[in-house]
């Protein structure tokens, strides 16, 4: 099954994230397609890499890039989201004229048409949120 | 499901708004994303439940709290061919509000309704 997956809540402050994380990994392992995450609302925190969490605890930024990598999944955040909450990639950073980005490999900056096409494409669109 | 799913262009997008419409940004971004998607020439219904019945209530005024009144996008909606608006009978109940407080036309159903319009979408968006 191809599957959407949207993320609605940042990490650390709220559940969804890793249920969303945990879900994602578990439907990669069973053979699912997972077409795109797509993170709104606050969930476009989980996109920074300036994140330190303590050395005990998951890392919720690093854990979505190595999933990206593993499996080259599309992790997109909102961009009207993402600039409300400080979220840049470098040409976002360049524009707004700020001294640095913040963006976390393997996530990229769109528009909220990715979170609609996502809708479209997948057989499932799943929501994590509050 | 007929046209809808089997063309593979058109699906039933159902908005389902469960918030209040300030103190969280729920409310509002959610309505970003109604205004965005409506340019996707999909078949859209809104549902409003819960506390999400005050994002169409009248005489909204936010001045004190330093936000904006987004209440007026709603009456845009009917431009861009939204006009699928369903709003929770007991929800409005509760609230002690009726059709006449809320600042479009709408479709006042029972939960029983409410549930059927949610089982006959293809993707439902909750916030």
């Amino acid at each position: 099954m191809k599957l959407g997956i949207l993320v609605n809540e940042g990490p650390y402050t709220h559940q969804a994230s890793d249920t969303a994380y945990q879900f994602a990994k578990a439907a990669l392992a069973k053979g699912h397609e997972i077409y795109r995450v797509f993170f709104y609302h606050d969930g476009v925190n989980n996109g920074t890499r300036l994140t330190v969490p303590p050395q005990d605890d998951r890392n919720i930024v690093k854990r979505w890039s190595e999933l990206a990598a593993e499996h080259k999944l599309d992790l997109v955040l909102c961009i009207a989201a993402a600039q409300r909450r400080g979220l840049m990639d470098k040409n976002e950073a360049k524009r707004h004229g700020k001294d640095t980005d913040n963006l976390a490999a393997g996530f990229r900056i769109s528009g909220l048409g990715q979170l609609i096409e996502t809708g479209i494409q997948s057989d499932r669109l799943v929501v994590f949120g509050d | 499901m007929d046209e809808a799913t089997e063309g593979g262009a058109v699906k039933r997008f159902l908005y389902v708004n469960r918030k209040a419409p300030y103190g969280t940004i729920y409310a509002l971004e959610s309505l970003e994303v109604v205004l965005i998607g409506a340019a996707f020439d999909q078949d859209v219904s809104l549902a409003f439940v819960g506390d999400g019945v005050y994002q169409l209530t009248k005489g909204q005024d936010t001045k004190a709290l330093e936000v904006k009144n987004f209440s007026p996008t709603f009456r845009a909606l009917d431009d861009y061919d939204i006009n699928k608006i369903y709003v929770d009978a007991d929800a409005l109940r509760a609230r002690g509000l009726t059709e006449a407080d809320l600042v479009i036309p709408v479709e006042v159903v029972s939960t029983e309704r409410m549930a059927q319009i949610m089982e006959g979408q293809d993707v439902i968006l909750s916030f």
